[in-house]
C-alpha cells in the first residue's frame, strides 16, 4: 500500500525512510486522517516530510500520484452504510439545508433516489446535472453547487476552496533550489560557525577545576575559561558594476546576511576581476584603494576567502597583463588570484550566473579552473556546498 | 480513546496543524514545529497542555545547553564544598544529582506536555544526544546506577527557528509541521479571538494596512502575527479612529504607531522612503 508513492518521493530526493513510512501506515490504521483526501494529505505530509523546503516537491508528487483520488473516495461511497451517512449529514448540514431536504421528500427519499441512480450509473461521471460524479449541479456528488445536494467524499470547508491544498503550491519559495532570501542565506552561512574560546576568562571550567583540585590533594582550586564565541574570519570580495548589475539584489542579500553572521568580516570590491588593488567604499573607489599585498599581509592565513562575481568577461581580462578594462595592470588577474589562493587556501567563488550557462562562457571556465573547481552557484544549495568546501583547505 | 486537538478559544489552529498535533499525540511521536518568528510556535505547546488538561513542562534551550542537562546534572562543586566542610550529606551521591526537565517529565504522575523550545539554538550535536531518550523514553543515571523510565510517554513539542539543520536521524523520529504565515481569513479569526470587542471595520482596515506592509519589498523583518496583535492593542489603547487608517491612500501614508510593526530602524527608513516616493509619484 502506497509503496509506489513512497518510492516516487525517494526518487524526487525527499529523504523519506522506512520508519516514516511505517509511521504513516500506523497513523492510517488508527484512523487519524478521517475519511477525507485532505486529512490524508496532511497526515502524509506531517509524517513523511521533515523540512519545509521539501513541501513544494511533496505537493507536486502528491498531486501527480493521487490525481483522481477524490473521485475514488466518491466511488467508495457505495460501500458506506446509509445510517452513517445520515448521521454525518446531521452534523454537517445547517438548519436551512435540512429544511430543504425535507422539501425534497426528506432524507430517506433522497438516499433512495441516490442508491437508485448509483445502480443505473456505470463509470465515472463529471459535470452534467443528473448523475453522481463531480463538479455537477445534480444533488449527488462532490464539488456540487446544489444546496440540496449530498456531498460525497468531501469536507465541510470545501466550498470556499477553489483548488486542492496540494495543488496550490504555497510552499514553492521554500524549495532550496529556487529561492534565496536573507534568512535563507543566514542559515546557510551559519554552518560556517566555528566556536573558540577567546577573550576574558569568565566561565567556570568544571573539568579543569576538578582535576586541579584532585591534584591539589582535595583543596579547592578554581579554574576559569573564556566563553565560546564564533571565531570564524572571513574576507569577502564582491564584483560590482558592469555585468553584475542584474545580480545586485542577491549580492546585497548575501552581504547583509554575511555581515550579521560573522563578527570578523572584511569586505572588498573589485570590477570584473581581481588585480593588484581593490577598494572598500564604492563611492570613493578611485582615491581609496587597497593593495592586494597589503591585504595579504594584514589578514592571517586563517581567514576564509569568499569571492562573489559572475566571472563573465573577455578571457584576456584574466590571463593577460594589461587586460583590465579600467587601467594598465602590470600583472595578469590570474597571477593575483593565484597569490590570494596561496595565502588563503580556504577559498570559494560564488557565481550568481545559473550553472547551466557556465560552460558557454569561456572566462567562467578559466576562473573555475583557477579556483580548482571551487566555484558554486549562488543558490541555497550552492552556498551550502561552498560553506562545506570552505571547511577544508585547497591543499 | 483518541483525544483531539481542535484549537482553542485563544488559539486558532489550521486543519493541517490539527492533523499534525493529533497524529503526534496519538502515535506518541515528538512534534517538531517550525515557522516564522511570531507565529505562535511556543504557544502551541501551552494550548495543547490546556486543551488536553496536562501539565506543561518547558525546557528552553540556549546556545550553551547540553542534552545531559535535560536528563540530570551531577553537582560536583556542591559535593566538593560539602566534603571540605565535612557535611554528612556528602556520602550519598544521590544528594548531588539534580533532575533535569526530561527526568521531571518522565516522573510526572500523569502524561505531561514537554516543550523543548528553540532546539536549534543549541550545539549541532544536541538533538543526536537525545535520540535514545526520546525513542525509548528512558535513560540511565551512571552515578547512582538507576534506570529512569517514563511512567507515561510525555507529549513532546519541539520548536525550531531553523538556525541550524537538524540531523536526519532526529528528524526521522519526529512528526513535522511548518506554521505558515496565516492568510487573511485566518488572521481575522486570530485577531477576533484576541480582541473580541474590536469593531469589524477597524479590524478590516488594520489588516489591510498590515498585509500591505508585509508586501513592501526588501523589509528585513516582516511584521508577524504577534506584532499585529501588539499593534492592535496599541491602536485600541490610543483609541485611534478608524479614519486614521482609512482616509489615507495605501502606500502613501505612514500608519499610526508603526513602531509596533517595524522593529528595525533600517526597515522604518526604507518604508518612509517608499512612502515618500509614492507620494511624489501620486502627485
Amino acid at each position: 500500500m502506497l509503496v509506489d508513492f513512497f518510492y516516487k518521493l525517494r526518487k524526487a530526493q525527499i529523504p523519506v525512510s522506512i520508519t516514516e513510512y511505517l509511521a504513516l501506515l500506523e497513523g492510517l490504521s488508527s484512523r487519524l486522517s478521517g475519511y477525507s483526501a485532505e486529512g490524508f494529505y496532511y497526515l502524509a505530509r506531517a509524517t513523511l516530510v521533515k523540512d519545509e523546503k521539501y513541501f513544494d516537491r511533496f505537493d507536486r508528487i502528491f498531486g501527480a500520484h493521487f490525481q483522481g483520488l477524490e473521485e475514488s473516495f466518491a466511488e467508495a461511497f457505495g460501500q458506506v452504510p446509509a445510517e452513517w451517512l445520515a448521521r454525518q449529514a446531521e452534523l454537517l448540514l445547517s438548519e436551512e439545508e435540512k429544511r430543504r431536504i425535507e422539501a425534497m421528500g426528506g432524507w430517506s427519499a433522497l438516499m433512495d433516489a441516490l442508491r437508485d441512480r448509483m445502480e443505473k450509473q456505470k463509470g465515472r461521471h463529471q459535470g452534467g446535472s443528473k448523475w453522481i460524479g463531480t463538479a455537477g449541479t445534480s444533488p449527488y456528488g462532490a464539488y456540487g453547487f446544489n444546496p440540496e445536494g449530498v456531498r460525497i467524499g468531501q469536507e465541510r470547508s470545501r466550498n470556499r476552496r477553489a483548488v486542492k491544498v496540494w495543488d496550490r503550491r504555497e510552499y514553492r519559495n521554500l524549495d532550496d533550489d529556487v529561492s534565496l532570501g536573507t534568512r535563507n542565506l543566514k542559515i546557510a552561512l551559519r554552518q560556517l560557525r566555528q566556536f573558540a574560546r577567546d577573550g576574558a576568562e569568565e566561565e567556570l571550567d568544571l573539568g579543569g577545576t576538578i582535576s586541579a583540585t584532585a591534584r591539589n590533594a582535595g583543596l579547592l582550586d578554581i579554574r576559569m575559561v573564556a566563553e565560546r564565541h564564533n571565531a570564524v574570519k572571513v574576507l569577502l570580495f564582491l564584483d560590482v558594476g558592469g555585468s553584475m548589475e542584474s545580480h545586485v539584489r542577491i549580492c546585497e542579500e548575501l552581504f547583509s546576511a554575511a555581515r550579521s553572521e560573522f563578527k570578523h568580516l572584511q569586505h572588498f570590491y573589485f570590477h570584473n576581476f581581481i588585480y593588484d588593488s581593490v577598494w572598500t567604499d564604492n563611492r570613493r573607489r578611485h582615491d581609496q584603494t587597497i593593495g592586494l599585498m597589503d591585504i595579504a599581509h594584514t589578514y592571517g592565513a586563517d581567514h576564509k576567502l569568499i569571492i562573489v562575481g559572475d566571472a563573465s568577461m573577455s578571457p584576456y581580462e584574466i590571463t593577460m597583463q594589461g587586460g583590465s578594462i579600467e587601467y594598465w595592470n602590470e600583472e595578469s588577474g590570474e597571477t593575483w588570484v593565484r597569490r590570494l589562493l596561496a595565502k588563503y587556501p580556504h577559498a570559494v567563488w560564488l557565481n550568481p550566473v545559473p550553472v547551466l550557462s557556465w560552460r558557454y562562457t569561456h572566462s567562467i571556465q578559466i576562473t573555475r579552473e583557477l579556483m580548482r573547481e571551487r566555484m558554486f552557484p549562488l543558490t541555497i544549495r550552492g552556498l551550502q556546498d561552498a560553506i562545506h568546501a570552505l571547511k577544508f583547505g585547497l591543499n | 480513546m483518541q483525544q483531539r486537538f481542535l484549537g482553542t478559544d485563544t488559539y486558532v489552529a489550521t486543519e493541517d496543524l490539527m492533523m499534525a498535533v493529533n497524529a503526534a499525540v496519538n502515535l506518541a511521536r515528538p512534534l517538531l514545529v517550525k515557522g516564522e518568528p511570531g507565529t505562535g510556535k511556543t504557544q502551541l505547546a501551552e494550548e495543547i497542555a490546556k486543551v488536553l488538561d496536562r501539565r506543561l513542562i518547558s525546557w528552553h534551550i540556549k546556545s550553551t545547553s547540553k542534552a545531559q542537562q535535560g536528563l540530570y546534572e551531577y553537582d560536583a562543586v556542591a559535593r566538593l564544598r560539602d566534603s571540605q566542610l565535612g557535611d554528612e550529606r556528602v556520602h550519598d551521591i544521590g544528594n548531588y544529582i539534580v533532575k533535569g526537565k526530561l527526568w521531571e517529565a518522565f516522573e510526572h504522575g500523569s502524561q505531561p506536555v514537554l516543550l523543548i523550545d528553540e532546539i536549534d539554538k543549541a550545539d549541532i550535536e544536541f538533538p543526536n544526544d537525545l535520540l535514545l531518550e526520546l525513542d525509548r523514553m528512558e535513560f540511565f543515571v551512571y552515578e547512582t546506577r538507576q534506570r529512569i523510565q517514563a511512567k507515561h510517554r510525555p507529549i513532546i513539542v519541539i520548536t525550531s527557528n531553523n538556525e541550524k539543520e537538524l540531523p536526519d536521524a532526529f528528524l526521522r523520529r519526529c512528526f513535522f509541521h511548518y506554521i505558515r504565515f496565516p492568510d487573511k481569513p485566518t488572521m481575522e479569526k486570530i485577531v477576533a479571538v484576541h480582541f473580541p470587542e474590536l469593531k469589524k471595520h477597524l479590524l478590516r482596515d488594520a489588516l489591510e494596512v498590515f498585509f500591505d506592509l508585509r508586501e513592501v519589498p526588501g523589509l528585513k523583518k516582516k511584521p508577524s502575527t504577534s506584532e499585529l496583535l501588539d499593534w492592535i492593542k496599541l491602536l485600541m489603547a490610543e483609541d485611534i479612529p478608524r479614519e486614521a487608517l482609512r482616509s489615507n491612500e495605501p502606500r502613501t501614508a505612514i500608519p499610526p504607531l508603526h513602531g509596533a510593526l517595524l522593529k528595525n530602524e533600517q526597515d522604518v527608513h526604507l518604508f518612509e522612503r517608499l512612502v515618500f516616493m509614492n507620494r511624489r509619484n501620486a502627485r
